[in-house]
């Protein structure tokens, strides 16, 4: 800028002020209170928290630390187990119902669109601790809804206090953030599906292809890049889920660390939990291997998946 | 298309009726949760327990939740940060995005790519990861346990999208109007405020993009403004549902009170929610 500010000055033209007028106030709130934390956190995370609170440079023995003692690594690949069974569970249920219900919703001449699209879009308006807490007191056993409702389907048997038990909790909270979330991947699907001309699904039905073929066969390679960007938006929101575990199952993922996903684990660590007293330092060190993680999925989305889909122009 | 026959048009009255049957359903599973609060928020304790699909009526009926929700807590204050900090944030997202965005789409200057790449950057990585050091900036600044840590700190991540929507925006304006402007004078800054009303579409998808977020959030308030005076409403309901965890009315109501005003908003602009959505991602 300061280059280019020179040579306009050389040419006789009015230094660009307003180009710092515009620029300087965004930029200075943005490195601030992003940019600057951002990397001043990857730096930390090299540095070790001493008794006494002050800092000193350990090259890499935060990451030995943490992949190595038993005090971190259990913690380390639980968390990141769960997270992998987390972002599964919501790619696959999360992102194949929106599919299908954008589907349903683009239909010609479908009635009562907009109300449909209203209401299924409600739960992701939510706050995390309306739905974490709505849902809880629904699957609590002292509360009668869900014996209530499974005893309607003739399934009163299988109540249980799944929220308690180590492999159901982390599948209902899975299936809870779904419920909250199915909106964003509709609303995007939808949108691609409407740019889709009509023109083109009728002329192929001329030709004798049935809506299932259309389907896989016309729709579904112009919705590539969508997909795409719908896996990327869950895989970086799935990799730093905190609150909605927070909310249903505490700061430490009850029951037994079943749900404790990198995001609590993380938090956990800064901020000290019980009786544990909290370690600024190595929490940015779990901050940059979950940033790590982040910008692996966003690289391979990147150059793996936008590099060799094709966008159609319609 | 004229040599429908009847098995065509029978399996797509079928197909019509079973698209209508999963919409209606999925729409009950949405909304589902919520009509339970808010109905059982206005009932008796023991209808709560004994009856919680029954409606609120006759002997159900107590209001008594909502009395010990805004009796025992600060709800007008929580209300009243949530708010300030919501409105302040949108308000700085806006004025500093489409200053950003304008100055990106408008001007050829040496920076000008990487300016927007590191915009661009910011959608992707998520401004928690930085929470240790964002702590630390707030304590040397002393915006701890101010409602303008939450509101710059929100500002901060709600830039990059808002710059990403507002730049595409920008470049479609003509560039006849603006350049008849600046030979009868004006400044940069008059067509800066002659081009802000051409995409006030994009505003409002941008308006609308930057609310929620702030509104729901609940990591930021629990680290840098959980004092007493500073707390938001999510954070405020958070922490008394868990000390009330006994007095179900008083969960429900507190619940319910967070609910109603986000229900209210979205019911109101639903129409913009759904088409900013859509209009955006089209882009």
């Amino acid at each position: 800028m300061k280059a280019i500010a020179g040579e306009r000055a050389k040419r006789g033209k009015p230094f660009p002020t307003y180009l710092f007028v515009f620029l300087v106030p965004p930029l200075a709130v943005y490195a601030l209170f992003m940019i600057i934390p951002l990397f001043d956190s990857l730096r930390l995370s090299l540095y070790k928290t001493m008794g006494d609170g002050s800092e000193v440079f350990a090259g890499l023995g935060n990451f030995v630390q943490l992949f190595t003692s038993p005090n971190f690594a259990p913690r380390l690949w639980g968390s990141l187990k769960n997270n992998c069974v987390f972002f599964l569970i919501n790619t696959v249920v999360q992102n194949t119902i929106g599919l299908v219900l954008a589907v349903l919703l683009s239909r010609q001449r479908l009635r009562l669109r907009r109300l449909y699209l209203t209401v299924l879009f409600l739960p992701t308006m939510l706050s995390y601790v309306i739905v974490g807490f709505a849902w809880k007191l629904i699957l609590s056993p002292v509360w009668g809804v869900s014996g209530a409702i499974l005893g309607f389907f003739g399934l009163g048997q299988l109540l249980q206090p799944w929220l308690g038990m180590e492999g159901p909790a982390l599948v209902a909270v899975s299936l809870i953030s779904v419920w909250q979330w199915i909106g964003i991947p509709m609303m995007l699907f939808y949108a691609a599906l409407l740019v889709i001309p009509n023109e083109l699904i009728e002329a192929a039905t001329v030709d004798g292809v049935n809506a299932w073929q259309a389907f896989w066969k016309i729709k579904m390679p112009l919705l590539l890049p969508t997909i795409g960007m719908v896996e990327i938006l869950t895989y970086v929101g799935n990799f730093n889920t905190f609150d909605i575990v927070y909310v249903m199952q505490n700061a430490v993922g009850a029951p037994n660390y079943s749900t404790d996903l990198l995001g609590t684990f993380f938090y956990r660590t800064f901020s000290g939990y019980g009786n544990l007293p909290g370690d600024p330092t190595m929490g940015t060190t779990i901050g940059s291997v979950m940033f790590l993680i982040i910008l692996l999925g966003v690289l391979l989305y990147l150059f793996g998946w936008k590099r060799r889909v094709r966008t159609y122009e319609l | 298309m004229q040599t429908t026959t009847l098995g065509a048009r029978l399996r797509r009255a079928l197909g019509s009726m079973g698209t209508q049957v999963f919409l209606l359903l999925s729409s009950v599973v949405a909304l589902f949760p919520i009509v339970l609060v808010i109905d059982n928020s206005l009932k008796t304790r023991e209808a709560i327990f004994l009856k919680p699909f029954a409606l609120p009526l006759g002997d159900a009926f107590s209001a008594a939740g909502y009395h010990k929700a805004l009796t025992q807590s600060n709800f007008p204050l929580w209300f009243a940060n949530s708010l300030f900090v919501t409105l302040g944030a949108m308000f700085l997202i806006l004025l500093l995005g489409s200053m950003a965005a304008f100055a990106l789409s408008e001007y050829k200057f040496r920076g000008n790519a990487f300016l927007t790449l590191l915009f661009l950057a910011g959608m992707m990585i998520p401004i928690r990861l930085g929470t240790v050091s964002i702590m630390r900036i707030a304590v040397a600044l002393r915006l701890i346990n101010t409602l303008w840590a939450l509101i710059l700190v929100n500002v901060a991540s709600g830039l990059p999208m808002a710059v990403f929507i507002l730049q595409q925006f920008f470049a479609q304006v003509p560039h006849d109007m603006k350049d008849a402007a600046r030979i009868d004078g004006a400044s940069e800054y008059r067509i800066y405020a002659l081009v802000l009303p051409v995409v006030k579409p994009a505003v409002a998808t941008v308006a609308i993009y930057s609310v929620i977020p702030v509104w729901n959030d609940l990591w930021f308030p629990l680290i840098l403004t959980s004092g007493n005076s500073t707390k938001t409403l999510t954070l405020g309901v958070q922490q008394f549902v868990g000390q009330y965890s006994i007095d179900w009315g008083a969960i429900l109501s507190s619940m319910s009170l967070a609910i109603v005003p986000v229900l209210v908003i979205y019911v109101l602009f639903s129409r913009e929610f759904v088409s900013g959505l859509t209009a955006g991602s089209i882009k």
